[in-house]
């Protein structure tokens, strides 16, 4: 390999390490995630112009022609797209991932195709190619059901026994891929087989999962694309391929636990248990929270808020797709210059992905300081005079506490219920993401505002605008 | 069973290295406070784009009159640069609204 190229692979791979370190510091994120690019586009570059073979220039036309369409809709997609989309543009992005090298693995294996047996390639290059294909059609197809999943133009599908199905065809599938290893067969009717089979098993995948999961199952995509590219990278002997490949690999699944740490929940809890299935069934029908509900107006919740010493929001995904984060932090700014001492309230798993509720509230200037974490904030409940939960369920319910037959049961809450009053705001009764109950809404210290985030909180900010 | 045996022999600093990286993944994400984790997964997630090296490999190494390997090829240029350019522009974009208040 050219010496040049490969100073450049390793220059790629240190940028893609020390991205990654400064990417886990909020006030070197930005610059690591460039460095990291620069990183990328060196590695692109040089593996266009710096290679020992010759090259026709047709094939420069149509890399340059690719790399120009990828780029732009690439470009475009991330600039419009809504920060509440995030989640599921990440899982997009990665299934594009995901494709690529499914599909470098099926032009590798085509290149076996009618050689004489001597010249073949190995068997152990042929276990890669097929580990390329495999991984790389479950991420495609297992990233394209969460992007549709997120976006709500998919339900979840529970076929029956759908863990036995979708553990039996991955037992096949292994053994149909050695088979084909053993054999050393270059029959392309068994390759479509595989890939066939390994679409429909990264679907199966993923369709059964609930949306309260999806973040975890995302990260996990994410992971696996990282190892698929490394794979790619031990075809090619590739080093910058291998080492970022598996830089995202390992980091995808250490996040993947963090983030099952913070539901509370293990991975094979996710991914072979079903949420808000049967169990969550039982949940609404145990009577537990039956009870009244109490319901309030803007003007009531206005008077308390504005008698409040200190008020504590909760903000949950409800309050992101109202696209209410500027008027919360209006409400916010009203109440400050009140000399009412305002805080949110953030449950690690706030929005869809741990960190959203973040990124969300950010965009709309809240201070840093301002977003307090759920093991901070717990302590300070009792000493609170009013929690307003906009648009959250799932990480203030109870039941996580006090119902061992919950589908949540166990996961770490936001302890609201010990504030002196609480206001929901929420657009009805109907349960959360986990699509379960919440007992908190039949609590006597609650009270419901009900409506849409935005128009209930713009009337709650001129309320108190008028006191 | 030789055939695993020469594959590891022949393979050998690319297990090592691939066996560091793994610690070098895990250490750099062990820590990271739950703020950036979407961030982080979206930049982790544009790195992965890095099979686009291998798409491109499958470009420039196909003939011109092979035009499976060049369409496939394509295709996965296309897919790769798009999980590279909208990955590391998107991570830009939601990383910019936490640099403003500082």
């Amino acid at each position: 390999m050219n010496i040049t190229l490969s100073i450049i692979y390793l220059i790629s791979t240190i940028t893609f390490v020390i991205g990654l370190k400064l990417l886990g510091h909020p006030e070197t994120a930005k610059k690591g995630n460039l460095i990291a690019a620069v990183g990328m586009v060196l590695a692109i570059i040089g593996t266009i112009f710096l290679h020992d073979f010759e090259v026709p220039s047709i094939n420069y036309i149509l890399i340059g022609a690719a790399l120009l369409v990828g780029s732009v809709l690439g470009w475009i997609i991330a600039m419009k797209v809504e920060m509440t989309k995030m989640p599921e543009l990440v899982s997009l992005f990665n299934g594009f991932g995901g494709g690529s090298a499914l599909l470098i693995g099926l032009v590798e294996f085509n290149k076996n195709v009618g050689l004489e047996d001597a010249s073949k390639a190995s068997a152990s290059i042929i276990t890669t190619i097929l580990a390329a294909i495999i991984i790389g059609s479950i991420t495609f197809t297992g990233s394209l059901v969460a992007w549709a999943k997120l976006n709500g133009s998919m339900k979840d599908l529970r076929l029956p026994k759908y863990n036995l199905i979708n553990n039996m065809l991955f037992l096949a599938l292994v053994a149909f891929a050695s088979y084909i290893v053993l054999v050393n067969t270059d029959s392309f009717m068994l390759i479509y087989i595989l890939l066939a089979a390994s679409l429909i098993y990264g679907y199966l995948f993923v369709a059964p999962i609930g949306g309260a999961d999806m973040p975890v199952v995302i990260s996990l995509l994410n992971s696996l694309t990282g190892i698929a590219a490394a794979i790619t990278g031990i075809l090619y002997g590739n080093m910058v391929m291998l080492v970022g490949g598996i830089l995202v690999g390992s980091a995808g699944l250490i996040l993947t636990f963090v983030m099952c740490n913070a539901m509370n929940r293990s991975l094979t809890n996710v991914i072979f248990g079903a949420f808000g299935g049967d169990a969550a069934g039982g949940a609404i029908t145990d009577g537990k929270s039956g009870g009244t509900v109490k319901k309030t107006t803007a003007s009531d919740s206005a008077i308390l808020l504005n008698y409040a010493n200190k008020v504590v929001i909760v903000p949950g995904y409800g309050l992101a797709v109202a696209q209410a984060q500027h008027v919360i932090h209006e409400l916010e700014m009203v109440l400050t210059k009140k000399g009412v001492d305002v805080s949110y309230a953030i449950h690690p798993v706030a929005g869809r992905m741990p960190g959203h509720m973040n990124v969300l509230l950010a965009e709309s200037n809240v201070d840093y300081d301002k977003l307090i974490e759920m093991d901070d904030i717990n302590p300070q409940f009792p000493n609170t005079d009013v929690v307003l939960v906009v648009g959250a369920n799932d990480v203030v319910n109870p039941a996580a506490h006090n119902d061992p037959s919950s589908p949540i049961y166990g996961m770490p809450i936001l302890d609201v219920e010990n504030a002196k009053h609480i206001i929901v705001n929420k657009r009805s009764m109907n349960a959360g993401y986990a699509g379960i109950e919440n007992e908190l809404f039949f609590n006597t210290k609650t009270s419901m505002l009900f409506g849409d985030a935005k128009s209930a909180l713009t009337e709650l900010v001129s309320e108190l605008k008028n006191m | 069973m030789n055939e695993l045996v020469e594959f590891i022999s022949s393979k050998l600093e690319l297990i090592y290295i691939l066996i560091l990286a793994i610690f070098i993944g895990v250490e750099l994400i062990k820590n990271v406070p739950s703020v950036l984790h979407t961030p982080l997964m979206s930049g982790a997630n544009a790195l992965s784009g890095v099979v686009i090296v291998g798409a491109l490999l499958v470009m420039l190494q196909s003939k011109p009159d092979d035009y499976l390997a060049l369409g496939l090829g394509f295709v996965a240029v296309v897919l790769g640069v798009l999980n590279v350019v909208g990955g590391f522009a998107v991570t830009d974009r939601m990383l910019q609204m936490f640099k403003k208040k500082k």
